[in-house]
């Protein structure tokens, strides 16, 4: 796996003694005036950290690996009237704010928009990379080309029904990082801790010593967050942060969403939040 | 020889392939590999033939509509029975071929998305009769508008669960059928109903549906001494139409023609019609037309009937459009609706208004022929993939009917 843009928060966060802490926020919830907004809280400031990289979700109209909570508020998002042009100004917000940020979509989304002609302004906006849910590497031909031409990650998803196979030309396939989906099922907050994440951690790490891994689905508070900590380099976190942007359905969320930030936050920082890790995370994304 | 076989990632030239999540993948490729077994498992098709005949009642008959081809110009109109079906459809043939697939893979529960309730309703039959769990997704809205198919579901055993997300209809019973095979894919076989999804889907369910055009092909031998000269189907993912293609794409004598539904008429944006109105991009897994916006947001497609209400169509079915290897047309509600009064009075046949679009196509596509050269008699197979007893409310509505009667006798003045 070759190391990217993105990689670089995770080894960051590494050098600082910890684990990255990834939150996803679609862009266009409640709106897209106030979801730059939510960006910018979750990118944190002195006294908050926030989180270490950015995943700025866009909504679509058949997102069929999103449990309900990111499934209403990409549909909500939609009637708003976001567009997809909409995600490179999160995309900049993210930036000006200091933090690396990557986008998450479904690939027709991309398709429509070119392939290349969203490499593009993507990497002009200052992105990172992208988190591709539905493409697999098999039919990535046209973007291994545009992600190389623009320098842009190439975020791919393993999961635990991968074959050893699957999960060695995958992980290859990834520049930056690798999104091991903890859990059979759709994003959504659960109860426990994922079960078969450890599992397909280590064999991941057995089979590209070399890989970044970060987790994701599932994981909806601090103490959650620190026991995925313990195995993996980052910990994804979704559903968890949208949800009381939902509960209010505006910005009058925000309190209850920078409560939930700083729990996850001292969760992947083992416990306590520390206040001077930001200033640690010097790079170019 | 026009090699219609997808490749071995199931790509038709640029239409196809696999759009999904790897979570998916471990199972897409499991279904593949023990379906290319059967393929060439003779005690495979030796199974299924028996189902397909002593179960679900085929073959299924050719029936010439003598009165009904006077309304297609010159044409000899003949009805390929998918109707006569057992629970009414072709969608049984798929059914059947699936269900023994997951059998066969050791998996105890099928899941089903459906539009119209006929593909549920056929999945929740071959449950019952395998002894598996059932779980059936349908969008609220066709839960309204297909009540009774719902409750003979339910009668059958199975659970049907109304999908109120997005538009509510046959796409989005799709998403939650996804989500819940991701979930529970170790137990789950998803029984997709149509020729669409990820590969292996659109070739699996391909040559299931390949024993009608297997039929009509000796059936019109036998009766006509030819091959039909053309061979008319309606598409909505695209199940029954490939069925009715399959035997026929390498032979140029036989003109294939796929009816799509029109809607309120393709040039507004009520409409089903995703060859000839939509644009190239992937849904559920294929990349193939699409009805979509500048974004790639899908679009909600319209049309009176449920079970052609769906914004994609099989790759397949793109890649024989582009390749001009079939001709693809839209219907519009109104002229599906006549054929339906059609072809149920002047045959007593009362098609699924899917077929009716079928119909109204041969209506049509006989008349400009006659136009063409008035002196051929083509002779033209129409699929009715289904019966039309599930759509009695809404031709009900649509041509006003109460069911009062007409008349009263017999009491007291």
């Amino acid at each position: 796996m070759r190391l990217g843009l993105s990689s670089q928060v995770f080894l960051a966060a590494a050098a600082a003694g910890r684990k990255a802490l990834v939150g996803y926020y679609p862009v266009g919830y409640p709106n897209v005036e106030a979801s730059l907004q939510v960006l910018k809280t979750l990118c944190g400031t002195d006294e908050h950290p926030g989180v270490d990289l950015v995943e700025v979700g866009m909504p679509y109209s058949d997102p069929m690996m999103d449990g309900s909570v990111i499934q209403s508020a990409g549909s909500a998002a939609l009637r708003a009237g976001v567009r997809t042009r909409d995600v490179f100004a999160a995309v900049q917000q993210v930036r000006e704010a200091g933090k690396c940020a990557v986008v998450m979509t479904y690939w027709n989304l991309v398709e429509r928009y070119g392939v290349r002609a969203f490499a593009r302004d993507l990497a002009n906006a200052g992105g990172a990379g992208v988190i591709t849910v539905d493409l697999i590497p098999e039919e990535a031909s046209q973007w291994f080309a545009a992600a190389d031409e623009f320098g842009l990650d190439r975020i791919f998803l393993v999961s635990p029904s991968s074959s050893d196979e699957r999960l060695v030309t995958t992980v290859q396939a990834c520049r930056g990082w690798v999104y091991a989906t903890a859990v059979m099922g759709v994003t959504g907050m659960r109860n426990t801790a994922p079960t078969l994440a450890p599992q397909l951690v280590s064999r991941i790490r057995e089979l590209v010593p070399e890989a970044l891994i970060g987790v994701g689905l599932g994981v909806s508070n601090g103490e959650q967050a620190a026991a995925v900590a313990e195995y993996s380099d980052a910990v994804i976190v979704g559903s968890a942060l949208l949800k009381p942007m939902i509960a209010a359905g505006s910005l009058a969320g925000l309190p209850d969403l920078q409560k939930v930030l700083d729990e996850l936050v001292a969760g992947v920082r083992g416990g306590t939040a520390t206040q001077n890790s930001i200033s640690m995370i010097e790079r170019e994304c | 020889m026009v090699i219609t076989t997808p490749d071995s990632q199931g790509h038709f030239d640029a239409f196809g392939g696999r759009y999904v999540p790897e979570a998916l993948m471990a199972a897409l490729l499991q279904l593949e590999e023990v379906f290319e077994q059967a393929l060439t498992d003779e005690n495979f098709w030796t199974e299924l033939t028996q189902l397909l005949c002593d179960y679900a009642g085929r073959p299924t008959p050719l029936t010439a509509a003598a009165k009904f081809s006077k309304l297609c110009g010159n044409a000899r109109v003949v009805l390929k029975r998918e109707d006569l079906n057992h629970t009414g459809s072709h969608k049984i043939n798929n059914v059947l071929g699936q269900a023994l697939l997951a059998k066969r893979m050791g998996k105890s529960r099928l899941i089903a998305e459906t539009g119209a309730g006929q593909h549920g309703v056929a999945t929740a039959t071959a449950a019952a009769l395998f002894g598996m769990e059932c779980c059936v997704y349908m969008g609220k809205v066709d839960t309204e508008r297909q009540r009774l198919n719902v409750a003979r579901m339910q009668l059958l055993g199975a659970e049907v669960v109304g999908v109120e997300s997005g538009s509510a209809t046959l796409k989005d019973a799709m998403n939650q059928a996804m989500r819940d095979w991701v979930a529970s894919v170790d137990t789950t076989h998803y029984l997709i109903g149509t020729v669409a999804g990820p590969h292996p889907y659109p070739k699996l369910v391909r040559e299931f549906q390949r024993v009608i055009s297997a039929e009509i092909s000796q059936a019109c031998l036998a009766e006509y001494g030819q091959l039909p000269d053309a061979v008319i189907a309606c598409v909505g993912g695209g199940s029954n139409a490939m069925g009715s293609f399959a035997e026929f794409i390498s032979n140029p004598k036989v003109a294939l023609y796929g009816i799509e539904a029109g809607g309120a008429g393709i040039e507004t944006d009520r409409h089903a019609a995703s060859i000839c109105g939509g644009s190239v991009g992937v849904l559920h897994g294929t990349k193939t037309f699409i009805l979509q916006d500048e974004d790639g947001q899908t679009q909600e497609s319209h049309s009176i009937s449920a079970g052609l209400d769906y914004p994609g169509v099989g790759p397949e079915h793109a890649w024989l459009a582009t390749n001009g290897l079939a001709t693809y047309e839209p219907v519009t509600d109104e002229a599906a609706m006549e054929a339906f009064k059609a072809l149920t009075q002047t045959e007593g046949i009362m098609p699924a208004i899917e077929s009716a679009h079928a119909l109204a196509g041969a209506m049509r596509i006989g008349q400009r022929l006659a136009v063409g050269d008035p002196n051929a008699q083509p002779l033209i197979v129409v699929t009715v993939s289904g019966r039309g007893d599930k759509d009695v409310d809404t031709a009900c509505k649509y041509f006003g009917l109460s069911g009062v009667p007409d008349s009263f006798t017999g009491g007291l003045i």
